[in-house]
């Protein structure tokens, strides 16, 4: 029987069996930010253990980093000391770290593929729940604790139960307009936030194939939304044309080889997944959440649940406490929702095609006189480039804020916030109560959805603001 | 890791499905507190009223669940961040086991590494231990027998991987086990680097004085979707 691409990838780092059907497993790149990576050091340390694999292990600043233009570090006392914490130990340590001062800081789940560090077939880690983003290489890469962090400092291993494999397949054509986000998005609101827990996942099928690697990274990034610790892509030849040349991938014949070997990693024919799912997104509509779950998700021209229709009564009173947190009515229209905030980037949406496309829709026009936009590129590779597409001018010009990279108002860590009792359509991830600030209502939605709510000041798709996809 | 064999204590029901760790402790929380702290903060978002009070509707704000040993859940629980000081602070609040219908997986990970216990039940069984634990009646955990129950219930029981139990059971360090093995780590990554060069040659350019103009010319990541 052929192997999953999930079977290949995890025997290939299986070191030894312990008991209990628990794998000690080689951990191919270790990727650290700040905000859990300075507190493991700092732990490793008092336990008097040496790093095992400085060789492995990379760290950038992303999660309490300033965004303000002139940041050196964070905008607070507390923000700053984590930030030169995790400098210092990584020069001691002989870590290497991608920092504003070298042109390669950004959150840590843009920079590892755009510096070709996150290739086919690794195992990488990372204490950060959204490091499922680097499966869109045919990798494993999933997040991890502050005792594991710990662990794999230590012995560059871990400890891992086998979870089950799934493979989502999607079919259909998408519309102009919709994209990777809504994809996986409507994926998640089909099958509910927990339908992926116990698996890894793998992303199959023409739409997920004609998706560029930026749109894949989308797509995996969310899988923990779906339930999921674990979600791959099989690479292809547009994932090689997108790592060749990159900065830490193979280079030259040594390319050429990796090619060769990642090519054999693809689920075989008749390989067997513990469960099969299809899901169909010919035709859907763009995508927004209007509830505190990534699951509580419809169509943009869609009305907001009653919950009155619900007839199981845990689910119910679910639906009343998210509507009366995103201070919603039942059968209010999603695309007339008046919004104060609209917040661009993360390391769901924070690439430079997710720029160019909310550009193209801001183009020429000005954001609504009551909304805050913001723009934060994933990294300052993608702001380099965007600002050299004049993308930064375009922002500006209609009235948003221009900032660093971070992850910024995804998470808040960093003081960015939504404030309390403001509604903001964001292209990151989560809207869970609190998410983006105390108080703070969040949709979730694709860039040029956001980029067209800025503009319009409630909730809409391009075509509402006379832009054609 | 404090060993956990047997706890009996009180138990607090927190029914819903979908409970995350920004819910169960903020990020402003994990970014500024340290390990120890953690306590007045687990479920923040549920537990205060805007203005910082307590809200009496909540029910770990009320005796005796102000004191339970023993959390249960809906569906899902400790969904997202892979933040750990959502364990942290659920522990320090003085919680030893949650028993829920599912947790995420990274979170039910975390609690193993702590000595917090996640107990798997099917949600018919959730219902009949939530109405045992509601009446104020202690609810009885014993690992080393896999039971869960109340005097009114009679023993539920609970499935865990040997090893996981084993490592709950003896406090196990799994950090000094693993250094145990480095013999079989090094074989590892001999044969793999023979196999895959690449894999372990990353650093060497990474390490190397940087040159952004010349990197921004290596390549261009300008890559349009195909369906945009």
């Amino acid at each position: 029987m052929a192997k999953t691409l999930f079977d290949k990838v995890w025997d290939a780092h299986h070191i030894a069996e312990l008991p209990g059907e628990v794998s000690l497993l080689h951990v191919g790149r270790h990727l650290m930010h700040e905000l859990t990576g300075a507190a493991a050091i700092t732990q490793l340390e008092q336990r008097g253990l040496d790093i095992r694999n400085p060789d492995l292990t990379f760290a950038t600043l992303d999660h309490v980093i300033s965004t303000r233009p002139r940041r050196t570090a964070g905008d607070e006392e507390w923000s700053t000391v984590m930030v030169n914490t995790l400098r210092e130990q990584t020069a001691r340590m002989k870590i290497a770290r991608f920092d504003i001062n070298d042109g390669r800081q950004g959150i840590v789940h843009v920079i590892g593929p755009e510096l070709g560090l996150s290739l086919p077939g690794l195992t990488i880690v990372c204490g950060d729940s959204h490091t499922c983003t680097h499966g869109a290489f045919g990798a494993i890469a999933w997040g991890i604790g502050s005792s594991e962090l710990v662990h794999v400092l230590a012995t560059q291993t871990i400890r891992q139960a086998r979870p089950k494999t799934m493979r989502i397949h999607f079919k259909g054509t998408l519309r102009a307009g919709v994209n990777a986000k809504d994809m996986i998005l409507h994926a998640i609101g089909v099958l509910g936030a927990s339908a992926g827990t116990g698996y890894a996942v793998e992303f199959a099928g023409a739409p997920i194939r004609q998706l560029g690697m930026e749109g894949r990274m989308t797509v995996c990034n969310l899988s923990i939304e779906l339930g999921a610790k674990i979600g791959m892509i099989a690479s292809d030849d547009v994932t090689f044309e997108y790592l060749r040349g990159r900065e830490f991938a193979p280079q030259g014949e040594q390319f050429e080889r990796a090619v060769a070997i990642w090519k054999q990693l693809a689920s075989g024919d008749d390989a067997v997944f513990d469960k099969e799912i299809e899901i169909d997104v010919d035709n859907i509509k763009p995508q927004v959440t209007w509830g505190t779950s990534p699951e509580q998700v419809a169509s943009i021209d869609a009305t907001v649940p009653d919950p009155s229709l619900e007839t199981n009564a845990v689910r119910r009173s679910q639906l009343m406490s998210a509507l009366a947190y995103m201070q919603l009515q039942p059968g209010q229209r999603i695309d007339q929702i008046r919004i104060d905030h609209v917040f661009i980037g993360s390391c769901t949406n924070g690439r430079l095609s997710d720029l160019q496309a909310a550009a193209a829709v801001v183009k020429g026009r000005h954001i609504a006189l009551n909304v805050t936009g913001w723009v934060v590129p994933g990294s300052l590779t993608v702001k380099l480039q965007a600002e050299n597409e004049g993308l930064d001018q375009v922002f500006l010009a209609a009235g948003f804020e221009w900032r660093e990279p971070g992850c910024s108002m995804c998470v808040g860590a960093n003081g960015d916030l939504v404030p309390s009792g403001q509604r903001c359509v964001s292209t990151s991830n989560r809207n869970f109560v609190g998410r983006q600030g105390p108080g703070a209502m969040t949709h979730l939605a694709s860039p040029v959805v956001a980029a067209a709510s800025a503009i319009a000041g409630t909730i809409a798709y391009p075509e509402m603001i006379g832009y054609s996809s | 890791m404090k060993p956990f064999t047997l706890v009996e204590g009180y138990a607090a029901p927190i029914m819903q499905d979908n409970i995350d760790t920004d819910v169960i402790v903020r990020i402003e929380r994990i970014a500024k507190l340290k390990r120890g702290q953690f306590a007045p903060w687990a479920f923040e978002a549920l537990r205060y009223l805007p203005d910082g009070s307590e809200d009496p509707n909540f029910l770990l704000n009320r005796d005796p669940f102000r004191n339970a040993q023993i959390l249960i859940a809906g569906a899902n629980f400790g969904c997202g961040s892979s933040r750990e000081m959502a364990v942290w602070s659920i522990q320090e609040f003085g919680i030893r086991c949650i028993v829920a219908q599912s947790f995420g997986d990274i979170f039910y990970g975390n609690c193993l590494q702590n000595g917090v216990l996640p107990i798997r039940l099917e949600r018919d069984q959730i219902n009949v231990l939530t109405k045992g634990a509601l009446t104020g009646t202690t609810v009885r955990v014993d690992l080393r027998i896999c039971k869960i129950w109340t005097a009114a219930t009679g023993p539920i029981e609970f499935a865990i991987p040997d090893t996981q139990r084993e490592a709950l059971l003896s406090g196990l360090d799994e950090v000094a086990q693993t250094l145990n093995m480095t013999a079989s780590i090094d074989q590892f990554q001999q044969e793999d680097r023979r196999g895959r060069p690449w894999v372990y040659a990353a650093v060497d350019a990474a390490m190397k004085t940087p040159d952004v103009a010349q990197r921004l010319k290596v390549k261009s990541t300008v890559e349009l979707e195909s369906d945009v």
